[in-house]
């Protein structure tokens, strides 16, 4: 099986400012990459070249064996993305909101109601997102990166707005028991590298470590916050 | 491709039915408009040129502000990227927008059509009507085209209400033109239609145009 993530030396500017550079990582399918660093650092520009939602200016990336941007339309379909903004219509109610994404997905009907539990909304899921809690945005966020049961997850601060009840809650879809490969953006350094099995460390765009999480000192990770 | 473009299509339809930010914006400046043309011309009818003239120009007006809400959306609520993240064909965003676009028009035409008959034209609106409304339908086709179009060029840009006039309204001008000839010999008292194959297959051949250029270029347009 192709590895989840393979980036060499990539770079990604916006004008002449160089916003992600010389990031080289290999990630296998299943394993979970936390990416520290701190506000500007690169972290989501990191996941939205993941994502294919930006190109990269130069070095390659690979995502679960397709090479971007060529090969973006590939790996569409196959990601699971949770960024800062949760990608819901607010004038929509979250089963509206998740049908609608069903059905860009072509996924059957029922896939909607099972998601809908699986983040306990099915009694709010009528309700305008509008009229949602925070967390309750969040949890249908969750839903809408996982509904079409992707095989890698990008995942910026997830468990942001959420009370530890519905951060557990969420675990099975976005956790390390997923059996996703997934792309961890934090800043809770701790709690990162228990669910991590790789780190890598973004200051001012550029990579500081790339390390297996269980020889990264927690201490060198915070480093970059100062 | 079409399952996507339904889908698109059917989201935009509920949110313009619960938030009304569109159409009756739309239909209450082209109502707004014909008021003060009644006033401002100090006629009581308008007929042929004068007309054609007053109804075109006041409906595409009325389509800049449905342009320029088109994508508003998925420009303030993360839409766009979305649809990027998923299996979709960036085409079927263009065929919902625009397919979005023309029934706003029409909606619009409903209302205001009949307003302008009652306001300003002097012939009688029923007798224009069965060629009128071939008129009315093929310059929809391109306004939804071109517009779906310059919308989605104008989505990224900061001055976007700058940017959509100032794109879609040079672009429209053939098909003003078009319509706007079609439409003044039916618009004269006990006229006849002149020339309207002519014209219409003018619309007809913008429309074309369009719809083929947009189809080609659209993907590009949302890439980054």
């Amino acid at each position: 099986m192709a590895p989840a993530l393979e980036l060499d030396g990539l770079e990604r500017r916006y004008g002449d400012r160089v916003a992600l550079s010389g990031v080289t990582v290999r990630l296998e399918p299943g394993r979970t990459l936390a990416v520290f660093g701190a506000n500007g650092a690169g972290k989501t520009t990191l996941l939205r070249v993941l994502a294919g939602l930006l190109r990269p200016h130069a070095g390659t990336a690979r995502v679960m064996g397709c090479e971007l941007p060529g090969e973006t339309w590939k790996v569409r379909g196959r990601i699971g993305y949770l960024g800062h903004d949760p990608l819901l219509y607010r004038q929509l109610t979250g089963r509206e909101n998740l049908t609608y994404q069903s059905r860009l997905y072509d996924l059957e009907p029922e896939r909607v109601e099972e998601a809908l539990a699986a983040v306990g909304l099915e009694r709010r899921a009528n309700e305008p997102v509008r009229d949602l809690s925070k967390g309750m945005v969040q949890r249908l966020a969750a839903a809408r990166a996982t509904l079409h049961d992707p095989d890698l997850l990008l995942l910026d601060e997830p468990r942001a707005n959420l009370d530890p009840a519905a951060a557990d809650r969420l675990e099975p879809l976005i956790g390390r028991d997923s059996g996703r490969a997934r792309v961890l953006v934090t800043h809770d350094v701790d709690g990162g590298l228990a669910e991590a099995d790789l780190a890598v460390g973004l200051r001012g765009g550029r990579q500081a470590f790339a390390l297996p999480a269980g020889e990264l000192d927690g201490a060198r990770a915070r480093g970059l916050y100062s | 491709m079409i399952r996507a473009a339904a889908a698109i299509l059917r989201k935009d339809l509920t949110i313009e039915m619960r938030t009304k930010e569109s159409v009756p914006a739309m239909t209450l400046f082209s109502v707004t408009v014909y008021v003060l043309f009644h006033f401002g011309l100090d006629r009581d009818t308008l007929d042929g040129e004068l007309a054609s003239g007053v109804l075109w120009v006041t409906l595409l007006l009325a389509t800049v502000i449905g342009v320029s809400r088109l994508f508003a959306t998925e420009r303030e609520q993360g839409g766009i990227d979305a649809l990027l993240l998923a299996p979709v064909d960036r085409t079927a965003l263009f065929v919902a927008k625009a397919a979005a676009l023309f029934l706003y028009l029409v909606l619009l035409e409903v209302v205001a059509v009949p307003v302008f008959g009652l306001l300003l034209l002097g012939p009688d609106l029923l007798a224009a009507l069965p060629e009128l409304l071939v008129i009315l339908v093929l310059a929809d086709i391109g306004l939804a085209a071109v517009g779906a179009l310059v919308a989605a060029l104008a989505v990224e840009t900061r001055a976007r209400e700058l940017v959509v006039p100032l794109l879609l309204l040079p672009l429209v001008v053939p098909l003003l033109i078009g319509a706007a000839s079609a439409s003044e010999p039916l618009l004269r008292e006990g006229a006849e239609p002149e020339d309207l194959g002519r014209f219409l297959a003018l619309l007809a051949g913008y429309d074309l145009v369009f719809l083929l250029i947009a189809l080609a270029v659209f993907d590009f347009l949302l890439d980054d």
